[in-house]
């Protein structure tokens, strides 16, 4: 693999995930590729879900409105307003699902680090509640079920090591 | 997937001296005296995390009436970590996506970043 990254995921609270991932890449780059439509379209979403609607008003109080097609054409739209925006660096704005199966909205917080031309993105995504947080991780649980049982050893080093 | 066993495998790792006990019966079963070595407490503290983790399913005790071996139980931690894992590989497409487009940007960059220097590079 010519980017190594890995996706790395958290659950430091019961509302929260955190999702860690590098980037080869400087951090205007990533920055760019999350606030830009046309770079949105070309990588955003899901295992099966592409963007095929995105629009972006990129500033305080501006909305953001994402179209996605999943499996056998399914459509579904999110949307949020931007709350915190720091070119390159920082990241902040709300989301909600159009059909969403919890109530309330999500606050998503991305931070960009750059280090030798390599970018570390933080995203944290907080959720209204611990059983929205859950159905959220749930559902792709619906679609099979990994394989991992070296990560067993992996998973309770980290978990020790915190 | 049972969300109630996920809560209660959840809760019974919460504890640093539990995830510390499974990590050690990761490298094979072994007594409460021999899990009670590595920590500062007794060996009835060690008794009641090992309950907790009893309970859990997450570890079984052996019948030996005098040594009473623990084991991992691996399935509902498989569980745990699958339940996770899952959410991550969801989007890790995504990310890959993500790569490749940095790529082609980066390579647009310094393509028009050499042709304003006037080719002095």
């Amino acid at each position: 693999m010519k980017n190594a990254g890995t996706l790395r995921m958290t659950t430091p609270t019961d509302t929260a995930i955190v999702l860690t991932r590098v980037f080869d890449a400087p951090r205007h780059l990533v920055f760019d590729a999350w606030t830009k439509p046309e770079l949105l379209m070309r990588w955003y979403g899901a295992r099966g879900w592409i963007l095929v609607g995105c629009e972006v008003d990129l500033r305080i109080g501006g909305c953001w409105r994402f179209v996605s097609r999943g499996p056998d054409g399914t459509q579904m739209a999110q949307g949020g307003v931007y709350r915190e925006i720091v070119p390159s660096d920082r990241l902040v704005y709300t989301e909600s699902f159009d059909e969403q199966s919890y109530p309330g909205e999500s606050l998503i917080t991305h931070v960009f680090v750059e280090q030798r031309g390599k970018t570390t993105t933080t995203s944290t995504l907080v959720y209204p509640s611990p059983e929205a947080r859950d159905i959220v991780i749930n559902y792709p649980m619906k679609r099979g079920v990994g394989e991992g049982y070296d990560r067993l050893a992996v998973l309770l080093a980290e978990m020790t090591s915190h | 997937m049972n969300t109630d066993l996920l809560d209660v495998t959840f809760a019974a790792l919460a504890d640093p001296t539990r995830r510390a006990i499974l990590t050690r019966l990761a490298a094979g079963e072994a007594t409460v005296t021999e899990l009670a070595a590595p920590f500062v407490m007794t060996q009835p503290a060690v008794s009641k995390h090992l309950k907790v983790l009893e309970r859990a399913g997450l570890i079984s005790r052996g019948r030996d009436a005098q040594r009473r071996p623990c084991r991992l139980e691996a399935r509902p931690l498989k569980a745990a970590t699958d339940w996770l894992e899952n959410y991550r590989s969801y989007w890790e497409e995504s990310f890959q996506r993500l790569d490749t487009l940095l790529d082609e940007l980066k390579t647009t960059e310094r393509t028009a970043s050499n042709r304003r220097s006037g080719g002095q590079g």
